[in-house]
């Protein structure tokens, strides 16, 4: 039903394939990263935006991202949950940080963008916002984490959080079609294909690429650092009843 | 359906009783009611154009307020144990300790909703609105911050923790009935507000107590 989760689902397997796919991932990253920067800052300005057109490349991804990420921290929460599975419940405490880095960032870049497009660092628009409450998601996760000393019951009672902070996303993504508002709807996804010129179209969707295997890597490695932490602490307990 | 009754019956005897749960969630709304156009000058003008809005919000503050005593008292004093081995299904008494909290604090405070929105500046003819959102909304609050209460269960800072956890929940609620509050107000049709806060609230209910008592079960393993 799983394929992936179940073949890397052995530790062991894990550790064997992570070993090498994290630094791979890292290298496609960087490569995909340059040519989609080349593409960008080589791209003509835009008729309306000028040169600020190119925070896009940075901002969108980002934002893609940011959703994302929380779609892999509730589907490991789930497995977690369901399965009672160690790693994934590893994968779900290592996705949440770098989920909430890739929503400050899209945040940030917005409001870099906001300021010479709209004349205003943050407006209360329904997809601002609800980026925002993605964030706060995020931090609300990490800090129930943080205060349940048990790392059994934290562990449980974040993936009950994340499968609730699952409605949020579609919220996030829908609220664009509910409230029509300043930020313009959605361009590359949509029926009939992108509305946006191929001068832009390719770059973005490079970095895209670029972020997405950016986060494979990091993910891989702050797995890998978790379970080396779990067996760490598995080590010190032995010894210390030896 | 006796035990639930029984159990419900206990709920709002414990909010009715010592301590008078209801009448302090009721102070402190009063108290940030009184806050608020203190905070933002006395012009009626202006307090009448955020009255509707302040008095919501501050209903949502007090909703979060009440909710420390939902399970946090029941889980330290060994009665949540208790409740757990009853044979009515925890789901069920995790949904029956919400409507107690809802009939003992979300209900007076929906009551005096309208009286404070009023009292900032709002028209008196938005009261029978508002006192329908609140009832519907405070159904809202009770399900969804009933799942950061008993998420924080036995945590570090639990009051604390609750609020960081609930607040992103009651973001469509607020958005939902603020909606609907301001449409009224400025005569444009305000059911689709109505309509989506009750279907969040019907949502929360429906999938909020399945929450509720996994996070019960895993604070009490």
């Amino acid at each position: 039903m799983f394929p992936a989760p179940a073949f890397l689902s052995n530790p062991e397997r894990f550790m064997a394939f992570s070993r090498w796919a994290a630094p791979m991932f890292g290298v496609i990253a960087l490569v995909l990263a340059l040519a989609g920067l080349w593409l960008g800052f080589t791209a003509p300005e835009d008729y309306q935006q000028g040169d600020t057109v190119r925070i896009m490349f940075i901002h969108v991804p980002a934002a893609w991202m940011s959703m994302f990420v929380y779609a892999c921290l509730g589907g490991a929460s789930f497995l977690a949950l369901v399965f009672r599975h160690a790693l994934a419940d590893a994968a779900a405490q290592a996705a949440a940080p770098l989920g909430a880095a890739f929503t400050v960032l899209a945040l940030a870049t917005g409001a870099l963008w906001g300021r010479p497009m709209w004349g205003a660092w943050w407006v209360w628009d329904a997809r601002l916002t609800s980026v925002l409450v993605l964030l706060l998601f995020y931090l609300a996760y990490m800090a129930l984490r943080a205060s349940l000393d048990d790392e059994t019951k934290a562990a449980r009672a974040g993936a009950i959080l994340a499968l609730v902070g699952i409605v949020n996303l579609p919220i996030v993504h829908w609220s664009v079609n509910w409230w029509n508002t300043l930020h313009q709807g959605a361009s590359v996804f949509r029926k009939g294909g992108p509305t946006m010129t191929v001068d832009y179209l390719y770059p973005l969707l490079l970095l895209g690429l670029a972020y997405m295997a950016a986060f494979g890597s990091l993910w891989l490695v702050r797995i890998r650092a978790e379970v080396w932490r779990r067996r760490a602490e598995a080590a010190a307990m032995r010894a210390a009843r030896a | 359906m006796s035990r639930a009754g029984a159990l419900l019956a206990r709920e709002v005897a414990l909010a009715w009783g010592k301590g008078g749960g209801p009448l302090v969630a009721l102070g402190f709304y009063a108290g940030t009611a009184t806050l608020l156009p203190l905070a933002t000058g006395p012009e009626p003008a202006r307090l009448a154009a955020i009255a509707t809005g302040m008095a919501w919000v501050a209903l949502a503050l007090a909703a979060l307020l009440s909710l420390e005593r939902l399970f946090e008292r029941d889980y330290e004093d060994g009665a949540l144990d208790l409740i757990v081995l009853s044979p009515v299904p925890l789901e069920i008494t995790c949904a029956v300790k919400c409507l107690g909290q809802w009939i003992a604090t979300g209900a007076p405070l929906a009551l005096a909703a309208p009286i404070a929105a009023i009292a900032l500046g709002a028209k008196p003819q938005l009261a029978p609105l508002i006192l329908a959102c609140a009832l519907v909304g405070g159904l809202a609050f009770a399900f969804t911050g009933g799942i950061g209460a008993a998420l924080s269960l036995g945590a570090r800072r639990g009051g604390l923790l609750t609020a960081v956890i609930v607040l992103p929940l009651f973001v469509p609620p607020v958005i939902f009935g603020g909606a609907a509050l301001d449409a009224f107000a400025n005569g444009l049709p305000w059911h689709a507000g109505l309509a989506l806060l009750s279907a969040y609230a019907a949502a929360a209910v429906a999938l909020g107590p399945l929450a509720m008592a996994a996070a019960c079960r895993n604070a009490l393993s």
